[in-house]
């Protein structure tokens, strides 16, 4: 409840004119104090007020140890909202609450900060991760996380950014930035199930979490609900997906019995619930590809044809040679491997992709399903050298000397 | 992304610049990493004693082998490294760039491999 918490009190105390830093500082005190005092005296009535009026307090003391800011002191005591100081109607509209979620969102995605960046001070400010847990997650010394989340935040206040409700187009934008960085996020932790990268997951159900919550706040936005579904589809593959000693297992060799038939259930509910009436975004086709997958019982199942047509679609909202990539593969299925390779030729001029193991690794697939298996081989093995991700380039090598 | 960046050098070279300037150069990488540690980009790093200590490790046929490094005659060797986390490859030549070992020597800038992965 903690971590829900957090940025609905952060959100709060910045509305009310805290700084980024100090406010964080003084949430995280509160939080500490909470931990340290619910147990013992039992949770308060409303552990939300509770939350701000301590950290408020803190924030008090902060400016009051500050001489130069002294004259800044009223305005933090005015900082606690009355209605916090005193639980809410169960039926009031949660409207400030979620509205400062989401404003705090739009800040940690300021368009003056790289992805990376984004990504690292969602998780702290909206995500309630603790620098520890991010820095862990990302393999990284705390301490380097720790000033990269201060950078973050320094760089926003030199760009003028605010907490403040943004004003279209500017909104849009900055919600597609918001997706991006949730995917982001989503796929940092995917795969990982073993070894020094195990802490990563907590990152995909940190994502899934968020954009969760996102969708509560625009139940209406038709790529918000693509998302979410697309991180449900693909998470419930996430038992199958890696074999007992960690390697990946193609999605045509796994045990589909595995997949989480509850995620399936509710991605294939909100893909069917949203297209039909949104106005039509790359997530959520995105997530109907993914849902066609999904409702194949058997790999051999699968409708290539409708996936194919989806690419197709996909490749007219938002043109990418990684699309067209992907296009080849459901071609090949469809029609024959010939068909695919012959798409795939009018890629490799695309530079984009140049370099891209993706590539090879897509044409080894198609070779193989020819019955190339030379071609395929040395395909794969150029894959392997070209990848920089460990659990890819292992599968790639495996794949190369099956067919040795 | 994580970039190891690897700092080739020879010791002959090295050894026949004056003091001031291999102080200077000292000053300037460890300016750097200062300036790498203030951004969260630094992740670690050491210079390497010389390859007149190198130890080489082989185990064969169960037999364990060690031999000096045949490095010692070796014209440039490893003298360093230092790991950093940034935004893209570009930023990672960037700051191998401002390395003031680039400018004597070579800084070779490798990926270091990621662990998530997408089935296929």
């Amino acid at each position: 409840m903690l971590r829900r918490l957090s940025p609905q009190v952060l959100g709060a105390l910045i509305r009310n004119g805290g700084g980024f830093d100090a406010a964080e500082d003084a949430v995280q005190e509160a939080l500490l104090a909470a931990a340290q005092r619910w147990p013992i005296e039992g949770p308060p009535r409303n552990p939300r007020g509770w939350l701000i009026t301590v950290a408020a307090r803190r924030l008090t003391d902060q400016h009051r140890a500050d001489a130069a800011r002294a004259r800044r002191e009223a305005a933090a005591v005015a900082l606690i909202p009355a209605d916090d100081l005193v639980a809410p109607p169960a039926d009031a509209p949660p409207a400030v609450v979620d509205d400062d979620t989401l404003t705090l969102l739009f800040l940690c995605c300021h368009p003056a900060l790289t992805p990376p960046s984004q990504v690292a001070l969602t998780l702290r400010a909206v995500g309630g991760l603790t620098t520890v847990e991010i820095a862990r997650a990302f393999l990284v010394p705390e301490a380097s996380m720790s000033r990269r989340i201060s950078r973050a935040k320094q760089r926003i206040r030199d760009a003028g950014g605010r907490f403040g409700v943004l004003a279209e187009p500017e909104r849009h934008e900055r919600l597609d930035t918001v997706l991006q960085v949730l995917y982001l996020i989503f796929n940092e932790g995917y795969t990982a199930s073993a070894g020094p990268a195990l802490h990563r997951t907590e990152l995909t159900r940190e994502a899934v979490r968020l954009t969760r919550q996102v969708r509560r706040l625009l139940p209406d936005d038709g790529e918000v609900a693509g998302l979410l579904a697309l991180m449900l589809l693909t998470e419930a593959r996430r038992p199958a997906r890696t074999g007992p000693d960690g390697a990946l297992v193609p999605l045509a060799e796994q045990d589909r019995r595995r997949w989480s038939a509850d995620l399936i259930r509710e991605g294939i509910a909100l893909v069917t619930g949203t297209l039909p009436r949104s106005v039509i975004g790359p997530y959520q086709v995105q997530a109907a590809i993914a849902a066609v997958h999904a409702e194949a019982g058997r790999a051999e199942d699968t409708d290539w044809a409708q996936i194919h047509a989806l690419y197709e679609l996909l490749e007219r909202i938002a043109p990418n040679p990684m699309t067209t990539l992907n296009r080849a593969v459901a071609l090949a299925m469809a029609r024959g491997p010939h068909a695919g390779l012959e798409l795939l030729a009018t890629l490799d001029a695309d530079h984009r992709l140049a370099g891209h193991h993706r590539l090879s690794a897509v044409r080894a697939h198609l070779l193989e399903l020819a019955g190339d298996h030379p071609a395929a081989r040395s395909a794969y093995l150029d894959a392997a050298r070209l990848s920089t991700s460990l659990p890819e380039r292992r599968y790639l090598e495996d794949r190369a000397a099956r067919l040795g | 992304m994580k970039y190891l960046l690897l700092i080739y050098s020879s010791p002959a070279t090295w050894q026949a610049l004056p003091g001031e300037q291999r102080e200077e150069m000292a000053r300037e990488h460890a300016a750097l990493v200062n300036e790498l540690i203030a951004s969260g980009e630094y992740l670690g790093g050491n210079a390497l004693a010389d390859a007149l200590h190198a130890r080489v490790v082989r185990i064969r046929d169960g037999a364990r082998s060690v031999t000096d490094g045949p490095y010692a005659e070796v014209k440039e060797q490893l003298a360093g490294y230092d790991l950093v986390d940034c935004d893209s490859v570009e930023r990672a030549t960037e700051i191998a760039a401002r390395l003031p070992e680039a400018r004597l020597f070579a800084v070779e800038v490798r990926p270091v491999m990621e662990l998530n992965g997408m089935e296929m």
